[in-house]
């Protein structure tokens, strides 16, 4: 998703994480119905999403594993499945190695890493990146939307927001424009113009 | 609800606890000097009534019969006396009697030539409440062949005063040192929750229920408040024993109420007051932030 600042692409991830609600026209994610969603069933919602942001929010004080399984803790799960399923995704993203690390002791692309660990952690349906690749160098960043790109591949619907025209045309994936409020471009294998957010 | 998420609950809670330590320990010391407060005042109001109770069982109402009446009447006002609510119990002492029980206080020689006739028939009255002894007073000179009623408040005129302003400042104090607890323990929560407002963020994105959330807060007020329960226990438990025997026997009227009577009812208070005070400020405060 790609769009100018201001076009509403946060508020569209808001509107899919149920942080907010739809004023009008219908909006559905994994079968839940965000427009008449009860509070009780949000957590649920959540569980069916993974959430990656540009700034990390990785939990300082705890370890790479820690923050992995923070995530499996706080949606109930037992001890012996965090045990063995963190190694198992931490070793997806490259990084079982480091688990024992801090995140201030990881580079930039690392962190973001972890942040993809924890968003896999839980099996989510869809994973949602909220400008990923942001803090990162070109380098890192690619790394990142190449990860992302091999996640798609074992299943899992990846959306990611965007600004990076680089990045974009890279990958040639499905490509919705926004522009206030509004798609205006939904082109598979598009490529990311600035002629197509104008129109 | 699993072992392990219960589990999850405590190790996080006590962890809260030591996240921020020095809040925590003084949340405990505030809440315990609150505690040991209204449980003075508690204590002092019990013993007050302890001894009004007292006095009101040692207090009568005499009421002397009417010389003209004949024995037999005299009796018989017995059971109208009864029939009046706030009677718990009318004792008759024939003429007789009462001379002999001043033939036994006085001189001999002052008694000789004197008869049982110069004395009257009396009645010993025990009241059910002596807040109501006036009416029964009235209702007691109404009755047919009552000579003269007497009734004697003195000190415990007093003493019902003292009990009234001492429940009143107990009910007050109890109130206001509650508002106080809750405050503080509400602080120390508000702290607990901006400690961790990363994890929380992240619980709330990765899909925690509000429940999850919030438990392990709960569980921190829970061990924060019972822990001030017990501390205050313990501190009036030695303090009453200490001193409530100094400050109360000087009164030379009642014996205070030994701790071993007092210290289940106190326990339960404290820790049950100290249990409230945590689990409430700590969901009062996660309430709010959750909302947020």
């Amino acid at each position: 998703m790609v769009g100018p600042s201001g076009s509403g692409k946060s508020t569209i991830i808001k509107l899919l994480t149920s942080e907010i609600r739809p004023s009008e026209g219908k909006v559905m994610v994994n079968g839940y119905n965000i427009n008449t969603i009860k509070p009780g069933a949000v957590p649920m919602l959540r569980r069916t999403l993974g959430v990656i942001f540009q700034d990390f929010r990785l939990i300082e004080k705890k370890n790479v594993f820690e923050n992995v399984a923070f995530a499996m803790r706080a949606v109930g799960s037992s001890p012996k499945d965090v045990k063995t399923r963190v190694p198992y995704v931490l070793d997806l993203v490259g990084l079982s190695h480091k688990a024992r690390r801090r995140p201030h002791e990881l580079s930039g692309g690392e962190q973001q890493r972890v942040a993809i660990a924890r968003a896999l952690i839980n099996n989510p349906m869809v994973i949602i990146a909220d400008e990923p690749t942001g803090n990162l160098d070109p380098a890192r960043s690619l790394e990142i939307m190449t990860l992302l790109e091999r996640i798609n591949a074992l299943g899992t619907t990846v959306l990611a927001v965007t600004h990076e025209k680089t990045l974009v045309d890279r990958f040639a994936k499905r490509v919705i424009a926004i522009d206030a409020g509004r798609i205006v471009s939904d082109k598979q294998g598009g490529y990311y113009t600035n002629e197509q957010t104008r129109r | 609800m699993n072992r392990h998420v219960v589990r999850y609950y405590f190790t996080e809670g006590i962890r809260g606890i030591f996240l921020h330590a020095f809040s925590s320990f003084a949340a405990v010391g505030v809440i315990t000097a609150c505690l040991l407060i209204m449980g003075s005042f508690t204590l002092v109001a019990v013993n007050v009534q302890e001894l009004v109770t007292e006095l009101e069982q040692r207090s009568d109402i005499n009421l002397t019969v009417d010389e003209n009446l004949s024995d037999s009447m005299a009796r018989s006002m017995g059971s109208r006396i009864n029939e009046i609510d706030n009677v718990m119990r009318a004792d008759f002492t024939s003429r007789e009697e009462v001379f002999e029980a001043f033939a036994e206080r006085t001189d001999p020689l002052l008694m000789v030539g004197l008869s049982p006739d110069i004395f009257q028939h009396r009645y010993r009255i025990y009241l059910v409440d002596v807040q109501f002894a006036d009416e029964t007073v009235n209702l007691l000179k109404a009755l047919p062949g009552a000579a003269e009623v007497e009734f004697d408040r003195g000190l415990l005129e007093t003493l019902l005063s003292i009990r009234q302003v001492v429940r009143m400042v107990s009910v007050a104090m109890i109130a206001a040192l509650l508002i106080v607890s809750l405050f503080i323990m509400q602080n120390t929560i508000k702290l607990a929750t901006f400690e961790r407002r990363e994890e929380i963020a992240v619980m709330r994105v990765v899909g925690a229920t509000k429940g999850f959330i919030r438990n392990p807060f709960v569980v921190e007020g829970f061990i924060l408040g019972s822990m001030a329960g017990l501390l205050a226990y313990l501190a009036l438990s030695f303090i009453y024993s200490r001193f409530s025997s100094s400050l109360l026997e000087p009164l030379e009227i009642i014996a205070p109420i030994s701790f071993s009577e007092l210290w289940l009812p106190v326990f339960a208070a404290f820790v049950l007051t100290g249990f409230l005070v945590g689990v409430f400020g700590s969901v009062l405060t996660i309430r709010k932030y959750l909302r947020a």
